[in-house]
């Protein structure tokens, strides 16, 4: 960013600023449609030139979660969790460049603690990866020599629309409770905030995590999301990030063709500092029941 | 010589339709302001059983009214122990009149008494049974310390188990402390109307418990109304998406349970004359009226003759006609819109190419029948392969390895249910890890238990009924 660079006047180096560019299967490639847009601070500078995601860019996103989604989904838990961890250790290696970020886009509150509460809810949702299925699975108990087990598995791709106004700790209390479970994600970032975003994609390509797992894009939410709703091979949709509720209707509408699981804005503003419980995990997970007869 | 069974019919004295229903609400049955009346008829044998009511905009309001004073003035403030005893109470006198409700089923739905007897009526009994005793221990049910009810409940269900569908239904709602406004199919609404008398002995308070009953009209009605917190519906996934769509950008709560292609995988070390009690079992239960019915018979290649071979002769021991006789094990189809369009589908498998296959058997002259079929030679691009028949045609496809039994099991929109047949425990294991399905019967098939979540992946819908997962769709937390 611009704001840590020193003039090429006097005695100070020229910053190297950094190319803000696409998240897709690993890869940070530049919008197939060659756009950008100017991302400014909360103060009107000109921070970066992020890329304007185009429909083809949010279905190679797609293609990238679905391949990802077979061995992802298939991974242990404990290896989900391991990978999930490392993925802290890289942000907070990266602390001081996000609250950069994060101050940089003037998010509201102290930049400090807000990247602070975002590495701890990453710890957090990292320790649910093999404890979700004991809490939310179940033996029950029927009424018959059979042996009945409910397990949550992941509901496949889920499209999520980041909060606007909490570019980094919205981020990650929407992303981390969809992939922990073993979904793989294509994600919308802040739209006009979108640089703490692309930095989280560059710790989690340094963590483990296989490419196409999550997939991130900048640029209009109004543009690319209904591509995203009506997509036939997505199954779920976040949008916690949409704040029109005209857009949040038409998109949860495109949603219903393949009947995706969609979570709707929330109804009042969220405090992302407060204990999330499990309500982000629950409607991205499938409860599937296994039967077989007892007998010996 | 050929052994033939005697009749065995059910009486059906124990039974008392009455001529003419109106709606039940608020504790009470009321004639329709403004809906029209319709006939419901027996499909064993097309005769008229009750006129009934269609419920229109205004009787809708009315009943979404009553609900609503129902929550705020009684129901959500009732202790949850309380609630329990209504529950409980409502569940005894189900089991007090199970013959009755049984009968009366395979009058109005066209099932064997047999199901509506052994299956339908106790698993109805049981649910209840089961919800009551969640009411007062909610703060337990791993949704929170302190979850709500949501509201009102506009709950709508289909005709293939009506009073089943009903107490999936209506038994959760009420347990987490919401009242309900219930649309009985059109074909089916009789056990309904029987259930609301069963409330009214029961003493539920007033408002509690609606039964609207009407065609697609009034369920569109109830689903769309402002009065209605939350949404319930067991049907098509055609009817489903919409609504679905009709509640975007609302905050209604929705839970859908809709369509199914099961795969019934069967690998060559499963036990053959198991299997095919099983297979018999996954598609002509209930004339394959049902949602999670086992469609797609996947059997291995080196065992598909003999299987077939077996499944045939099993096929040709099907007793189909009168549903009141105890013998019978294949009753009628439920309406002619629903006979017409499996006569199509079949049609349409044969002129695709499927060799088509019915064992020899008579069907009564009136009524609505379809004798048990099995398609062999299809593939997976043929409509009978793909699309839901919801009746007792069973399309056969084959694969070589489990990789591709799970390929062509998980090549559907749908994913409600599967089954696998097998001996050997870590391969069955390993291909319900890998089957999109809410439902996986190993070396069993068609079996429902009130503790035991039910419910779709992809486009067969999402939520469960049944269990402590069944609670979440009616909470909020």
């Amino acid at each position: 960013m611009p704001t840590e660079s020193t003039s090429v006047s006097g005695a100070g180096r020229l910053a190297v600023r950094k190319t803000y560019k696409l998240f897709i299967g690993g890869a940070f490639p530049r919008s197939e449609s060659g756009r950008s847009y100017a991302v400014t601070s909360s103060g009107g500078d000109f921070l970066a030139n992020a890329a304007l995601a185009s429909r083809k860019d949010v279905r190679d996103a797609v293609r990238a979660a679905r391949s990802a989604f077979g061995k992802w989904s298939a991974a242990t838990a404990y290896n989900r969790g391991q990978i999930l961890y490392r993925v802290a250790e890289m942000l907070e290696g990266r602390r001081a460049q996000f609250i950069d970020e994060v101050s940089a886009h003037g998010a509201g509150g102290d930049a400090a603690s807000t990247v602070d509460a975002a590495i701890d809810l990453w710890v957090w949702y990292a320790g649910w990866s093999d404890k979700i299925a004991q809490v939310y699975g179940n033996a029950n108990p029927v009424a018959g020599p059979y042996f009945n087990l409910s397990s949550p598995e992941p509901t496949g791709v889920v499209g999520l629309v980041a909060p606007q106004e909490s570019p980094l700790l919205g981020l990650v209390a929407t992303l981390a409770p969809i992939i922990v479970t073993g979904n793989t994600a294509v994600v919308l970032a802040a739209e006009d905030r979108p640089l703490p975003a692309i930095t989280l994609a560059e710790v989690l390509t340094t963590s483990d995590l296989p490419g196409g797992v999550v997939n991130l894009l900048t640029g209009r939410i109004a543009e690319t999301v209904p591509w995203l709703a009506s997509h036939m091979d997505v199954n779920g949709l976040d949008l916690a990030g949409v704040t029109d509720p005209a857009l949040a209707a038409d998109l949860e509408a495109a949603a219903a063709d393949n009947l995706k699981r969609v979570v709707r804005p929330p109804a009042a503003p969220v405090d992302w500092h407060a204990d999330p419980g499990v309500g982000r995990m629950i409607p991205f997970l499938e409860t599937k029941t296994v039967w077989h007869p007892k007998g010996a | 010589m050929a052994f033939e069974y005697a009749p065995a019919p059910e009486s059906v004295s124990i039974v008392n339709i009455r001529p003419s229903y109106g709606l039940f609400i608020n504790g009470e049955f009321v004639d329709p302001k403004d809906g029209e009346r319709f006939k419901t008829v027996n499909p064993a044998n097309e005769e008229v059983l009750a006129e009934v009511a269609s419920a229109g905009p205004s009787d809708v309001d009315t009943a979404v009214a009553a609900a609503r004073t129902a929550y705020d003035t009684v129901w959500r403030r009732l202790p949850g122990r309380e609630r329990a005893k209504y529950l409980f109470r409502i569940a005894r006198i189900i089991q007090e009149r199970a013959r009755e409700l049984a009968v009366l089923e395979s009058i109005d739905n066209g099932k064997p008494i047999r199901e509506s007897r052994d299956v339908d009526v106790p698993l109805v009994a049981a649910h209840f049974f089961y919800y009551a005793g969640w009411a007062d221990k909610l703060p337990h049910a791993g949704l929170g310390p302190d979850p709500r009810p949501l509201g009102v409940a506009g709950q709508v269900i289909p005709w293939n188990f009506p009073l089943l569908m009903l107490a999936w239904k209506i038994a959760p709602a009420l347990a987490a402390g919401n009242t309900v406004v219930l649309k009985p199919a059109e074909t089916t609404p009789l056990t309904a109307l029987l259930f609301a008398e069963i409330c009214q002995q029961a003493d539920l308070p007033p408002g509690v418990v609606n039964i609207v009953t009407g065609a697609g009209e009034t369920g569109r009605l109830l689903v769309e109304h402002d009065g209605v917190d939350k949404v319930a519906f067991t049907g098509s996934t055609e009817v489903g998406r919409l609504i679905a769509r009709s509640l975007a950008g609302t905050r209604k709560r929705l839970t859908l349970e809709l369509g199914g292609k099961a795969a019934n995988i069967v690998f060559d070390d499963a036990p053959i004359d198991q299997a095919v009690e099983g297979i018999v079992n996954g598609i002509f239960f209930n004339q394959g009226h049902v949602c999670c019915a086992g469609s797609r018979l996947l059997v291995q290649e080196s065992v598909a003759e003999e299987l077939l071979d077996a499944l045939k002769r099993r096929m040709a021991r099907l007793r189909v006609g009168d549903p009141l006789d105890k013998n019978t094990d294949v009753g009628a189809i439920n309406s002619a819109a629903q006979l017409e369009k499996i006569r199509a589908l079949s049609e349409i498998g044969e002129s695709e190419g499927a060799q088509r296959w019915s064992p020899p058997c008579e069907l009564p002259e009136r009524g609505f029948w379809f004798a048990p079929t099995v398609f062999t030679g299809v593939s997976q691009a043929h409509r009978i392969a793909r699309e839901e028949i919801f009746g007792p045609v069973l399309s056969v496809l084959t694969f070589r390895t489990p990789a591709e039994a799970v390929e062509k099991a998980n090549n559907t929109p749908y994913g409600l249910s599967a089954g696998i047949w097998s001996e050997k425990g870590s391969r069955i294991l390993a291909v319900a890890d890998r089957l999109r399905a809410g439902v996986v019967w190993a070396n069993t098939f068609n079996k429902f238990d009130p503790t035991s979540p039910f419910g779709g992946y992809k486009e067969s819908g999402y939520g469960r009924e049944g269990g402590r997962h069944g609670l979440e769709a009616y909470l909020a937390h």
